[in-house]
């Protein structure tokens, strides 16, 4: 009987391709991937050949036509006269724009309030249990029509704006405050600026390296803000202030001049931090349950503070099994920023509708956004797991 | 051995089908399946909403309703599929409605670039603009710099900007994906004005806080023209459709009524004195008209027995005595000094 391990040892009898396992398992993957092809070609085709009867022909063309239509806020200059794909490229910023400051936020609160709901205080853990309960439990189409409606009612008509010493107006049409001009040598305060961070970060290293060989702590933290805000103000002290202001006025129906923080970005940034930090609190607390509570007592018993500890002993171990699961939550923020065109954010998705309905090719339309999304989820998940790999504990 | 036989079948199955499937018209595949399926608004008060029992009532529903009581004998054999403004052309191109009843206006590129037709205009409409009294605004040229709430991807949002960049006006546009959240961010104060067709400005007018306090400014910035659309490529159906329409119309001007046509029927029978030629032919009492669209001869005494002429449908759910309070304006007939005309029935 001829030995089933074969191709394990080099002198084995040949045996038939069919009797071969390994020659079998190839076959059998060749086909599946044949049919796979097989199915999505007739997919394809017959997308084709229907959109053909139609007269409808693919291609992106339609992309340099003038829109002919303008959209509330947009990261780079759009007007009437912008084509449809600097529209695109306008909603993909905003896309870009809203997750990352979702991101940033969800998981700042996300932490705080993972631990607040490992507190021994009563109050703050039953606060905490509360939040999170309640925001996961909602959807988030709900959650972000209830914000921006508190938004609109809470704040005042625009003709009765609240001042704020006459700089700053809040109304419901969104916070104006005033904008920056810069002047001649504004560029010389960037640099200084630059100058700044990169001798503050010099200065933490050194601090560090010092703390390890001699065991003297340097207050690198303050010293290094001092400096980024300092240096900064002190070039333009010295060069009179090359900066000038435009003030926000109401003039006919708007305020004219200065910068707009418009409600529907705030209610997009709170909805979504808020019901993300819901979930990334469960993630969190459940990574810090994870660590063994003998690294608590021995930390104790060497003499560290419970904020110490949890800063120094428990989090870092914990990292492990929070990174994981953050990737996903990541992905979900930029998956629902999708959700906010319901209120009036223009996104990716919101122009790509208008897009889709104008230029009547569904096909093209959706496919540039399942790109984009699939190549940012793609991005934050090369980096999150880079980042995994970096804080994994190496087993000895 | 048996599994490799079943896979090389599969495979030979595969791509056989990829030929392209014969295509069976409209009109068949409706009486196969028994029913219309009939593209709709997901709620535009006047023209397709359900109403609190959850029956559709409005303009288009009653265009629906008639082509199924033409072609399939019965005008309740419809399913009503709500389609939001980015969903209706897909649905219609794919085959899943077969006709779309969605207040659609019909422009050059939608004609030309979607594989879709349009043959007949259920209502002439124009958008407008609707602000709240106290602005004191008359006039839409007066809205410069003014933030407008418009719901996104319809002809709106381009008209708007077309009238803005024509009269320099510099107005923000606010988009919502969805026109009830539009109307509430209007209502709240969020924008100075809110831009739609003027008959869905009348509509959304009676859902704000307090409808008194809004007026609708003049200006008609652009022609909507809005009407039913169908598959390019299948010219029955789409003579069928705009019969339809049109028949509603002949109906109007010939006096018949939902309520009167029997006795209309019987005065007119075949061989009476004085018999009105046109109404013998549009009811089926001579010369079997429907035929040649693959109807039956009674297609159109079917489809005004049961859901009425033109006048009645409008006045039932746009009328003056309707919440909307519309005048015929521009829908009412030529010789009525209105748009909507219909070719002689011969």
């Amino acid at each position: 009987m001829a030995d089933i391990s074969a191709g394990r040892t080099s002198h084995q009898p040949s045996v038939a391709w069919w009797r071969d396992e390994r020659k079998r398992g190839l076959i059998w993957q060749i086909v599946v991937v044949a049919i796979l092809g097989l199915c999505l070609w007739y997919v394809i085709q017959n997308m084709i050949d229907n959109l053909r009867t139609l007269g409808v022909t693919l291609g992106l063309d339609f992309l340099n036509a003038p829109a002919g239509f303008a959209i509330s806020f947009s990261l780079i200059p759009t007007d009437l006269n912008s084509s449809i794909g600097r529209l695109i490229v306008a909603g993909m910023l905003n896309t870009l724009l809203a997750s990352a400051i979702c991101i940033v936020f969800a998981t700042i609160i996300g932490l705080i309030v993972g631990i607040c709901r490992l507190s021994r205080n009563y109050l703050i853990s039953r606060l905490a249990t509360a939040y999170v309960e309640a925001l996961r439990n909602v959807p988030l189409l709900v959650q972000l029509l209830l914000w921006y409606v508190a938004i609109l009612q809470l704040f005042p008509n625009v003709r009765q704006a609240i001042s704020v010493l006459d700089l700053m107006f809040l109304s419901n049409r969104g916070v104006n405050i005033p904008r920056p001009i810069p002047e001649d040598h504004f560029g010389i305060v960037m640099i200084a600026l630059l100058v700044a961070i990169a001798v503050a970060i010099g200065i933490a290293h050194w601090a560090r390296r010092r703390q390890v060989a001699t065991g003297q702590q340097f207050p690198s933290g303050w010293v290094g803000w001092g400096i980024i805000i300092g240096l900064p103000l002190i070039a333009s002290l010295v060069l009179g202030t090359p900066v000038t202001w435009e003030v926000p006025e109401l003039k006919g129906f708007n305020f004219q001049g200065g910068m707009v923080l418009q409600p529907e970005l705030t209610a997009v940034i709170i909805g979504i931090s808020a019901y993300t930090a819901s979930f990334i609190a469960e993630i969190v607390r459940g990574g810090i349950l994870a660590v063994s509570h003998g690294q608590t007592e021995a930390a104790y018993a060497l003499g560290f503070r419970p904020g110490t500890t949890l800063r120094l002993v428990i989090i870092p171990q914990s990292l492990r099994i929070i990174v994981p699961p953050m990737t996903s939550q990541y992905l979900n923020v930029v998956k629902n920023t999708t959700l906010v065109s319901a209120i009036a954010y223009p996104d990716l998705y919101s122009i790509i509708g208008t897009s889709l309905n104008q230029t009547g090719r569904p096909v093209e339309n959706i496919a540039i956004m399942m790109a984009f999304f699939l190549v940012i989820s793609i991005l934050i998940s090369l980096f999150m797991n880079w980042y995994n790999k970096r804080i994994a504990l190496i087993e000895r | 051995m048996k599994h490799v036989k079943t896979l090389v079948a599969g495979i030979a199955l595969v791509a056989g089908m990829s030929t392209a499937a014969h295509a069976a018209s409209t009109l068949e595949s409706v009486k196969a399946a028994g029913k219309l399926k009939c593209g709709v608004n997901t709620g535009l008060a006047g023209f397709a909403a359900p109403n609190d029992q959850g029956v559709w009532t409005g303009l288009d529903v009653d265009l629906c309703k008639a082509i199924a009581a033409a072609v399939l004998g019965d005008s309740s054999k419809v399913e009503y599929k709500p389609t939001n403004a980015e969903q209706r052309f897909p649905a219609l191109q794919s085959g899943e409605v077969d006709v779309l009843a969605r207040n659609t206006t019909w422009t050059l590129s939608r004609d030309s670039q979607l594989g879709l037709d349009f043959r007949a205009v259920n209502y002439y409409d124009g958008q407008g603009f609707m602000v709240r009294k106290d602005l004191g605004v008359s006039s839409a040229k007066e809205l410069k710099g003014a933030t407008v709430c418009v719901q996104e991807g319809t002809t709106t949002e381009k008209n708007l900007g077309d009238f803005d960049k024509q009269n320099n006006l510099g107005t923000q546009p606010v988009k919502f994906k969805e026109s009830e959240q539009a109307r509430s961010a209007y209502d709240e104060g969020r924008c100075d004005s809110y831009t739609t067709d003027a008959s869905g400005l009348a509509a959304e007018r009676t859902g704000l806080k307090n409808p008194g306090d809004h007026i609708i400014l003049p200006e008609i910035i652009s022609k909507e023209p809005l009407g039913p659309a169908v598959r390019a490529g299948d010219s029955q159906w789409a003579d069928i459709i705009s019969w339809v329409h049109y028949a509603m119309l002949v109906a109007e001007e010939k006096g018949i009524t939902a309520a009167n046509i029997d006795d209309v029927k019987a005065k007119n029978a075949e061989g009476t004195d004085g018999a009105d030629a046109e109404i013998q032919r549009l009811l089926g009492i001579t010369d079997k008209m429907g035929e040649g669209m693959g109807l039956s001869s009674d297609w159109a005494y079917n489809l005004i027995k049961q859901v009425g002429n033109y006048g009645e449908s409008f006045e039932r759910n746009v009328g003056k005595n309707t919440p909307l309070g519309l005048d015929r304006g521009l829908n009412a007939l030529w010789t009525q000094g209105g748009l909507q005309y219909a070719p002689p029935v011969r």
